[in-house]
């Protein structure tokens, strides 16, 4: 899973004598081919897609005709999409708000010092360093109904009472998908918690506990405070990747016919692959994308997260 | 504080000495010892789903399919699995390996060339619209490939190189470059200007300022930005899924799930390749696992 973080825009006072202060056609050289992949390969196909979208494409490819909204019609009137939305959110909001929640505890408990912590440290690596792909794998295989380990595991250790087909139906199969997803995000969220507990002053600490505050106390009037901002990129950083996840769900919820397993992003690939139609697929994936960034305004609005504290 | 904390005196003396480094306070050896347990049951729940991995990958396939399941194989491991892995019907694996070699580095030397002179200049030169290109890059950070997959096959289809490295070598290059030039430009600023005006004054053109002067002090934001670059492209999927269609030019993440909804999954291969993929990028998070938590949030997280 690529995972980002959006650094502030902090322009750094410096001496800024006029050998510093360049001219446009100056900076072109230096700049230019940043400019060149972001129009190119970023930019272009988004306003490609928008475009698509407004038009009819055959499945061969050809752009026959405009037809303004039509596709967006077809896409609102779709029977799948209530229940195709629904099943993103859910997937979104238990995945990201169940990694914050455990990363936060795994930060803290890393934050604390004791022999063989880095290789712990290690440890939660793993998954993130591991393909998403691969680590799917190893649990669809594991939660197999005859021959997964996961699965026997848990009827070993009296959690059910014979194996179970967890992928074969609409509910464990996302409840899986879930765990996997889960799984895969805390160690991006634990990293990104643990450098916000590390600029945490230790003369504040100090402070509150001269001033008698207990551990409870102090975390929270004075860990949690100073978390704000680690916690506001890790909880944007995780609506971005989850939203926008494709193999865990799509090897998960795979072998469930139908689309009463699906999420957005499962859905557009779909339509893409089995109906190749490039044209609705491109209006749902504008939906898709209305949606990314209606959350991350709402969200960067609500929570400012690059707000200097 | 002494008369608050009775419990405290108990303690030996020379043993709160002892163990003084793990803790402003001193804390006991028990809770240490406590502290020991949680990390290693962290450790396992964290490492099970690769051992699971790595046991499978050694197992013969019909022990791999026996119902029930074996924790371990009872019929030796089978380390030949790593040799015949190669051949599989599925997929050409040693092909999808190249794909994902060749992408992967391309996409990595790319995002080099191209960030690291924009990473420099940002952080040392003011110019009409810089505050408007920081933007940019910021945008295009909350972008995945997955979302515009529709666009970019389209893109790819008009520009004829659908199916090809190039495509996903551009596209891998495209998604990673403001993290690589972010991280860069967080380095770059850190280092004194006055060591530029030094060698200016020397007779240096800027060029050979940033390769011979700036370069060897901002090494360790390079590398960060190149495992970050490498490990996504070495893991990208939904483009790739999409613009690869030919068998042979798959990168390992989309063939692998070939394997899944088989009759009788070749699990053991699965998981062999899946090991061989793993390592080598574990090994260089590893590497960097004390810049992970020090200049990953840099200039985000203060």
């Amino acid at each position: 899973m690529s995972t980002l973080t959006p650094p502030v825009i902090r322009e750094r006072k410096r001496g800024g004598g006029p050998q510093n202060r360049d001219s446009l056609w100056a900076a072109l050289p230096w700049v230019g081919p940043v400019l060149l992949l972001i129009f190119g390969v970023v930019l272009f196909p988004a306003a490609y897609m928008i475009y698509s979208s407004t038009r009819r494409i055959s499945q061969a490819g050809t752009n026959v005709e405009g037809v303004g909204f039509e596709n967006f019609a077809t896409v609102f009137a779709d029977p799948n999409l209530p229940r195709v939305l629904l099943n993103t959110f859910v997937w979104v909001i238990v995945v990201v708000s169940v990694t914050v929640v455990l990363s936060l505890l795994l930060a803290n408990f890393l934050n604390k010092p004791f022999p063989g912590r880095t290789l712990v440290r290690m440890a939660v690596i793993v998954p993130w360093a591991a393909s998403v792909v691969m680590t799917t794998t190893v649990f669809y295989y594991g939660l197999d109904r005859d021959y997964g380990i996961m699965n026997s595991f848990l009827v070993d250790i009296g959690l059910l009472d014979s194996t179970y087909g967890f992928t074969k139906n609409v509910a464990t199969a996302l409840g899986a998908a879930i765990v996997v997803g889960i799984f895969v995000s805390i160690p991006f969220t634990t990293y990104t918690l643990l450098a916000g507990l590390q600029a945490v002053p230790s003369d504040a600490l100090e402070a509150a506990k001269m001033d008698g505050a207990g551990p409870v106390r102090t975390y929270f009037s004075v860990v949690l405070p100073q978390l704000r901002g680690a916690l506001a990129v890790a909880v944007l950083i995780n609506v971005i990747n989850v939203f926008n996840n494709l193999p865990i769900l799509r090897i998960m919820t795979g072998s469930i016919p139908g689309y009463s397993a699906d999420t957005l992003m499962t859905y557009i690939f779909k339509v893409l692959q089995f109906d190749r139609r490039l044209d609705i697929a491109s209006a749902l994936s504008v939906v898709n994308f209305a949606v990314v960034i209606l959350i991350v305004a709402v969200y960067v609005k609500v929570v400012r997260p690059m707000k200097e504290t | 504080m002494s008369v608050s904390a009775p419990a405290k005196a108990a303690i030996p003396p020379v043993r709160q000495d002892r163990v003084r480094k793990y803790g402003p306070d001193g804390i006991s050896g028990r809770r240490l010892g406590l502290r020991i347990a949680v990390g290693v049951i962290i450790a396992l729940v964290f490492l099970t789903p690769y051992l699971i991995m790595l046991v499978g990958s050694l197992k013969t396939r019909p022990e791999i399919l026996r119902v029930p399941p074996r924790y371990f194989p009872q019929d030796g491991l089978q380390f030949g699995n790593y040799a015949s892995m190669w051949s599989t019907p599925e997929t050409p694996l040693p092909f999808n390996l190249i794909s994902t070699l060749i992408i992967s580095i391309f996409a990595t030397l790319l995002v080099l060339l191209v960030a690291t002179p924009a990473a420099y200049y940002t952080a040392r030169f003011r110019f009409p619209g810089k505050i408007a290109f920081l933007f940019l890059v910021i945008v295009t950070q909350m972008l995945q490939p997955a979302v515009l997959t529709a666009g970019l096959f389209r893109q790819m289809l008009v520009l004829d190189i659908n199916d090809t490295w190039l495509a996903m070598i551009l596209i891998n290059a495209a998604f990673n470059l403001s993290f690589a030039l972010w991280i860069m430009h967080s380095f770059f600023a850190g280092i004194p200007k006055e060591i530029d005006e030094a060698a200016q004054l020397d007779g240096a053109g800027r060029l050979k300022v940033l390769f011979t002067v700036n370069l060897p002090l901002v090494w360790p934001g390079i590398v960060t930005a190149i495992i970050f670059t490498f490990v996504s492209s070495w893991n990208e999927f939904a483009a790739s899924l999409v613009i690869m269609s030919t068998a042979e030019n798959q990168p390992l993440s989309v063939a692998l799930t070939k394997f899944i909804g088989q009759y009788a999954t070749s699990w053991q291969y699965v998981f062999g390749i899946s090991i061989v993929a793993i390592i080598p990028v574990i090994i260089l998070f590893a590497l960097i696992e004390k810049r992970l938590i020090g200049g990953l949030t840099a200039g985000a997280v203060k």
